[in-house]
């Protein structure tokens, strides 16, 4: 009951002090240049001039704060040792490529990186363009899209029980298992058989992001122009052969968004490894391995931030990509 | 399209049935964990979830009583007792591992020198023994009963009190609504500014806003919390909303922006034309016209929030009281791995808001994906 104070007075506080900022720093910048008398002119001008960043300011404290200066701190760090007290240039970084483990989580996001995005967007394309096709389409579209809405977590939870193993001769309750035993296999310890364990681990996030990528492409399709369809049609093209050679082209760039989305996704990929298998059995990934040397045992900040910035490379391709993309569209 | 009819037809029939088919793979795994929810342990650990609709068999032994249990009557020395619990079915019984069916209910057998025992269709057994009982442990019965396909809430009302669901709950919800509040109210702000207001820098700070979308998550971990437990705030809920308003802001204000370009610019003029200052044309048109983009954006970050594990995990500490659903569940996944109904009652919990949220506004969801942004996580 105490906490539901403390939350509710929390959304108090914080909305009226950014309501009271943002009307309050604009009537105190109206006192200085009031809008009106004989420099009537130049203080609107003036306003004007500080106006933006008081617009600006908060958003910009939180960013920089937030995310600019973590960015700059993890660099430091990973050029110091375990605590930070002694200046080890890149060591942590050669460390790391002669580690094992990170050898291993490097290996592993790569295969992420190649399966998750592929998959999910294939998944999203199948799944858009029969979904479009049908009368009750859009509840189909629902429980495809559904799985997004469900924490990495949860989702952990319902994959387990999917892989849930039992001994040959008890009766399983793992559906997978209960398939394989039913069409004469034996049940398996999915999660422990390396190597495969890495793709039932990249099927949960597989079945998450086939709804996001769904949504997306099944814009893209409607946004089609109909002559091409049916100029195509008209020509004796088969269904199979409008879809591959005149809707999928159109909407390339559509797809190579939707891809690069889910690429930043698998990067950072944690929670799923995390709780399914905690990157053992040759599972680990970088974003679990960071979590590793920073929060378990002895934290060795160093090592744990090298990795960070590892990954904030990897993503740095997109970054600038997308960032290309918004200038192009701002002029 | 004329004349192409019966292919149509039987073209609309593949297309149907391979969207069934795709739907249900999609949704059995949720399905499962949800029917599971309703299951008592015996139930989902003997028979598959998909089973649990028809009444099911279940194989397994009692132990019957031993020496000190035993009574005399009429000269014999008994034990008695029942076989069965609940509303289970008796429909077969045996002495031994290899046979664990050879007797009918109501048949009588000899096990060992002159022991006879036997068990009733209402599961009562009766052993007798014409000489004192000498056994450690009692005789095992094998029994094989059927049970009626039975669901209950139990799980739940187990789960939301004695696991610590319940207060994780309101943890949970403390942390995400005002984590999807206050980021809106300040990238709203900031949007308004990048989008319709003119100084140096501006196409500079959306560029920024954009590359900040994509910096991972993890790379702010440590130098946060340090930064939190310099000045004070340390671990905490105050410092978790902090962290979300920060790692919320760049798609929010990104949304935003993308969304306030694209209102009319006449109405805005005129606006300005009229006197209006840039803080009541921002309150007054701006603002409600605004809905479906912040609507959208609030989803996302609630979802976001609701979802996530890690920065709950680093930023709020990990005692039973300060745990989030996430976290609750993620503990019970390592203490109780076999205990599925227990499991599988905390995720559907878990996942009950989420879903509730998304059905209801998926509208918005969809909109806000398709203004071309998206988080990264």
């Amino acid at each position: 009951m105490e906490l539901f104070w403390l939350a509710i007075s929390t959304i108090a506080i914080g909305v009226f002090g950014c309501v009271a900022w943002f009307w309050g720093s604009n009537m105190i910048l109206d006192t200085i240049y009031p809008p009106r008398g004989e420099k009537a002119g130049d203080n609107i001008r003036r306003a004007n001039q500080i106006r933006p960043w008081l617009f600006l300011g908060p958003a910009i404290l939180f960013l920089g704060l937030y995310l600019v200066y973590p960015v700059l701190d993890s660099l430091w760090r990973s050029l110091h040792n375990a605590d930070g007290s002694r200046f080890v240039g890149v060591d942590n970084y050669t460390w790391a490529v002669g580690d094992s483990k990170f050898g291993e989580s490097m290996r592993n996001n790569m295969l992420w990186l190649l399966v998750v995005p592929a998959l999910s967007t294939l998944f999203g394309l199948i799944a858009a363009q029969l979904t479009d096709r049908i009368k009750w389409g859009n509840i189909g579209k629902s429980l495809i899209f559904m799985p997004m809405a469900i924490s990495f977590v949860g989702a952990g939870v319902i994959w387990k029980f999917i892989y849930e193993y039992r001994d040959a001769d008890e009766t399983q309750i793992g559906l997978l298992n209960y398939l394989v035993t039913k069409l004469g296999g034996d049940s398996q310890l999915w999660l422990t058989l390396i190597p495969w364990n890495n793709f039932f681990l990249m099927i949960v996030l597989v079945w998450i992001q086939t709804g996001f990528a769904m949504v997306i492409l099944s814009a893209a399709l409607r946004g089609i122009p109909e002559e091409t369809i049916e100029a195509a049609i008209l020509d004796g093209a088969s269904p199979l052969q409008v879809f591959f050679k005149i809707k999928v082209p159109q909407i390339m760039g559509t797809i190579a968004v939707v891809w690069t989305t889910i690429t930043i996704v698998v990067l950072k990929v944690f929670d799923i490894v995390f709780v399914m298998t905690n990157g053992q059995w040759g599972t680990q990934v970088l974003a679990n391995l960071m979590y590793d040397w920073m929060f378990r045992g002895t934290p060795d900040y160093g090592r744990g931030s090298a990795i960070a910035i590892v990954l904030m490379l990897l993503v740095t391709p997109i970054m600038v990509w997308n960032i290309r993309n918004v200038r192009k569209e701002i002029r | 399209m004329e004349g192409m009819a019966g292919q149509k037809s039987s073209l609309t029939w593949v297309v149907n049935i391979s969207a069934f088919l795709l739907v249900l793979l999609w949704t059995i795994p949720t399905l499962g964990l949800f029917v599971s929810s309703f299951r008592d342990r015996d139930q989902i650990a003997s028979s598959g979830w998909w089973a649990s609709f028809s009444a099911s068999e279940q194989t397994g032994f009692v132990r019957t009583g031993t020496d000190d249990d035993a009574t005399q009557v009429d000269g014999l020395y008994v034990i008695e007792g029942t076989v069965l619990e609940g509303d289970q079915e008796l429909t077969a019984w045996g002495t031994r591992s290899r046979e664990p069916g050879a007797f009918q209910p109501g048949e009588t057998t000899e096990i060992e020198d002159g022991w006879q025992l036997t068990v009733n269709e209402d599961g009562s057994y009766r052993l007798t023994s014409e000489a004192p009982f000498e056994m450690r442990r009692g005789e095992r019965i094998f029994t094989t009963t059927k049970a009626p396909a039975n669901l209950t809430t139990a799980n739940y009302q187990r789960v939301l009190t004695a696991e610590g669901l319940g207060r994780a709950f309101m943890n949970t919800l403390t942390v995400a609504i005002p984590a999807t509040v206050i980021p809106i109210l300040i990238a709203a702000f900031a949007a308004y500014a990048l989008a319709w207001m003119q100084f140096p820098g501006r196409a500079l700070l959306t560029a920024a806003v954009v590359g900040l979308l994509v910096v991972p998550l993890q790379v702010s971990l440590i130098p946060l919390l340090q930064m939190h437990n310099s000045i004070g705030i340390g671990k905490g809920y105050l410092g978790i909303w902090l962290a979300h308003t920060g790692f919320g802001l760049p798609l929010a204000v990104y949304l935003l922006r993308n969304y306030m370009v694209g209102l009319p610019r006449e109405v805005i003029e005129s606006a300005r034309v009229d006197g209006a200052t840039d803080f009541q044309i921002f309150r007054r048109i701006v603002l409600p016209l605004s809905f479906p983009a912040l609507a959208s954006f609030a989803i996302f970050q609630f979802l976001w929030v609701w979802n996530d594990l890690l920065v709950a995990t680093v930023f709020l500490g990990n005692t039973r009281e300060q745990l989030v659903m996430t976290g609750v569940l993620r503990e019970l996944m390592g203490s109780k791995g076999g205990e599925w109904e227990i499991l599988a009652t905390s995720a559907f919990i878990s996942i009950a808001v989420p879903l509730i949220v998304f059905f209801s506004m998926q509208r918005y969801l969809v909109r806000g994906l398709l203004a071309g942004s998206v988080k990264g996580g």
